[in-house]
């Protein structure tokens, strides 16, 4: 007879409770976004249920403006940054060189330094050299950033390539060049979507490097840093929502035709 | 590192021991970049720290002039010492809050879901959901979760946990919470990542040799997953350390509540100077450094990414 013990029923209760916790910020914002706020700032009181907001995000115009900036710096700043982090992925996993501590060291300390730190020394270098802030600047910032992200989930990914398929590519005459386009680059596709979409994320939500360094250009997260003071309009939430929902039902279709497809495999097995 | 949790790599292969020109122009490219919009600008925050403001321009923003001066050091730590001190004290305890907090959830995710591994990955993207949805707009939901007239903040009332009539936005309380929530990710996915790896024979033994429960988590669970305590720690207690937005008066915090980050910004954006801002950042950075040394003296260069 076993008698009540913690990790029977006890564990279970608090990671639901835990995880509903760390949900219920997120619930809020969805359910605001639905709010039939008459000064059409997110209130405290629910005040009816409306579309309107979902079905006139840019009657805010300030709001759009703010998301088509990040969407463009997003996009701009991944694209650099998954190329960068991919070269550096493969090298560290299948090269042998020099330095490798070092190496290692910068791309680690990026991820261990303070947002504020980054973002202050960056416009403290654009500020001494005279460069002028803007969507540029921005996107320089988010590369910087996202780098190092990108490598740590790309290195996942080319620790689990087998060498030996490049290696039966080569020795079926295959190019260097072939080799890698139609080998090694479908095989690490996985990681690399994977690393492309956390540094769009990053990127998208990121607040206190950009706040330093943007000048004049407003981006989502620094419209709803400035309302902060006055109360978010609804539209904000109706597009965190969005976003939102959007990212969960990827990941979670991924991870469930990726749970299907392995007990298929199981079974043939 | 944290994001190495998404990975499901059990087998790994070892570098096939090419030594070539390759990996130079593979890492090149990267790493200038780091060293052009890392390093430089820690350099340039170095330079602008030790320099002054000529006291003869009343442009906006003000010249500098640059030398050696600590005067600006001297200014921060004079008028900035209870931020500086209130920084690392709300770290440490949100940093202690989000460990006990993330330990028990990391432990039922990477351990008591191991036979169902579909659900431990459904549960654990519940973990990384608040990374989905902005930052600023899950601590304003709290802002608003937690105004005077919410049922949690009228318990408290009831209880006694706060004065008739007080608040509870805007006290050490609050951005301590903010702090602690925003964060638990951080914590939670390095010690999901040490304890999913954790042999549970090593559990079964411990049992078998008649050890209770609490002594197989003080002598065999815990100091298995003590590189992903140190890890989450390191995660958490850094960019905590750093942040304002929990702190700042329209979020979490009010006047009295004010972090590092607040006078880096203050200093930085609204009054221009840049001297004062930087030094605020080089302090914290260095204390930051110390942390990084302390940590890969620990655990070496190998497994930092």
């Amino acid at each position: 007879m076993k008698r009540f013990s913690i990790s029977r029923l006890g564990l279970p209760t608090y990671a639901v409770l835990a995880t509903a916790f760390l949900l219920t910020p997120i619930l809020y914002t969805i359910v605001f976004s639905f709010n039939n706020s008459t000064s059409g700032r997110t209130q405290t009181t629910w005040q009816g249920f409306t579309l309107d907001k979902w079905a006139n995000v840019c009657a805010r115009a300030e709001v759009c403006e703010g998301v088509a900036n990040s969407i463009l710096i997003s996009v701009a700043a991944t694209l650099i940054a998954t190329v960068l982090g991919t070269m550096i992925a493969i090298a560290l996993v299948r090269y042998q060189f020099k330095f490798r501590a070092l190496v290692s060291l910068t791309l680690f300390l990026p991820m261990a330094t303070p947002e504020v730190v980054m973002g202050a020394g960056l416009a403290a270098l654009f500020f001494n050299l005279g460069v002028g802030q803007g969507l540029l600047t921005i996107i320089l910032a988010h590369v910087m950033f996202c780098l190092s992200f990108v490598v740590v989930t790309v290195k996942a990914r080319v620790q689990t390539l087998d060498p030996v398929l490049e290696e039966a590519g080569r020795d079926l005459y295959a190019s260097p060049n072939q080799v890698f386009w139609r080998i090694t680059f479908p095989l690490l596709l996985p990681g690399i979507i994977s690393a492309a979409l956390l540094s769009f994320a990053l990127s998208f939500d990121d607040f206190i490097i950009t706040y330093f360094n943007a000048g004049p250009v407003s981006t989502f997260p620094l419209y709803i840093y400035i309302q902060a003071a006055k109360g978010v309009p609804a539209e904000a939430n109706v597009i965190a929502s969005a976003v939102f929902l959007l990212a969960i039902l990827i990941v979670v279709t991924v991870q469930i035709s990726s749970s299907l497809k392995q007990k298929r495999i199981l079974k043939i097995k | 590192m944290a994001f190495a949790a998404f990975s499901s790599s059990k087998e790994t292969f070892k570098a096939s021991g090419k030594t070539s020109h390759v990996a130079l122009w593979l890492l090149l490219p990267g790493l200038s970049y780091l060293a052009l919009f890392f390093l430089t600008p820690l350099v340039s925050l170095v330079l602008t720290s030790v320099a002054t403001i000529d006291p003869t321009s009343f442009q906006n923003p003000p010249t500098l002039l640059y030398g050696f001066d600590l005067t600006a050091y001297s200014d921060a730590v004079g008028k900035y010492w209870p931020h500086i001190l209130r920084s690392f004290y709300f770290a440490l305890v949100a940093t202690v809050a989000a460990l006990l907090i993330s330990y028990p959830l990391a432990y039922f995710i990477g351990v008591k879901l191991r036979q169902r591994p579909l659900v431990q990955k459904l549960m654990l993207t519940m973990v990384v959901a608040p990374f989905f949805i902005s930052f600023l707009l899950r601590t304003i939901a709290w802002k608003r979760l937690l105004a005077v007239d919410s049922p949690v903040v009228q318990f408290m009332h009831t209880v006694g946990l706060l004065e008739p009539g007080q608040a509870f936005i805007g006290t050490d309380a609050s951005v301590i919470f903010g702090l602690t929530y925003n964060f638990i990710p951080f914590m939670t996915l390095p010690l999901y990542t040490a304890l999913e790896r954790l042999d549970i024979r090593l559990l079964e033994a411990s049992g078998d040799l008649y050890a209770s429960p609490r002594v197989t988590f003080a002598k065999v669970t815990l100091p298995l997953s003590m590189p992903g305590v140190i890890s989450g720690t390191l995660l958490t207690f850094i960019p905590i350390s750093g942040d304002y937005v929990n702190a700042s008066p329209n979020f979490l915090g009010d006047q009295n509540t004010k972090m590092l980050g607040n006078q880096v910004e203050a200093n930085f954006l609204q009054t221009n100077n840049y001297p004062v801002a930087s030094a605020l950042s080089v302090m914290l950075m260095a204390v930051i450094l110390v942390l990084i040394a302390v940590y890969v003296k620990r655990t070496g260069t190998e497994d930092l990414l």
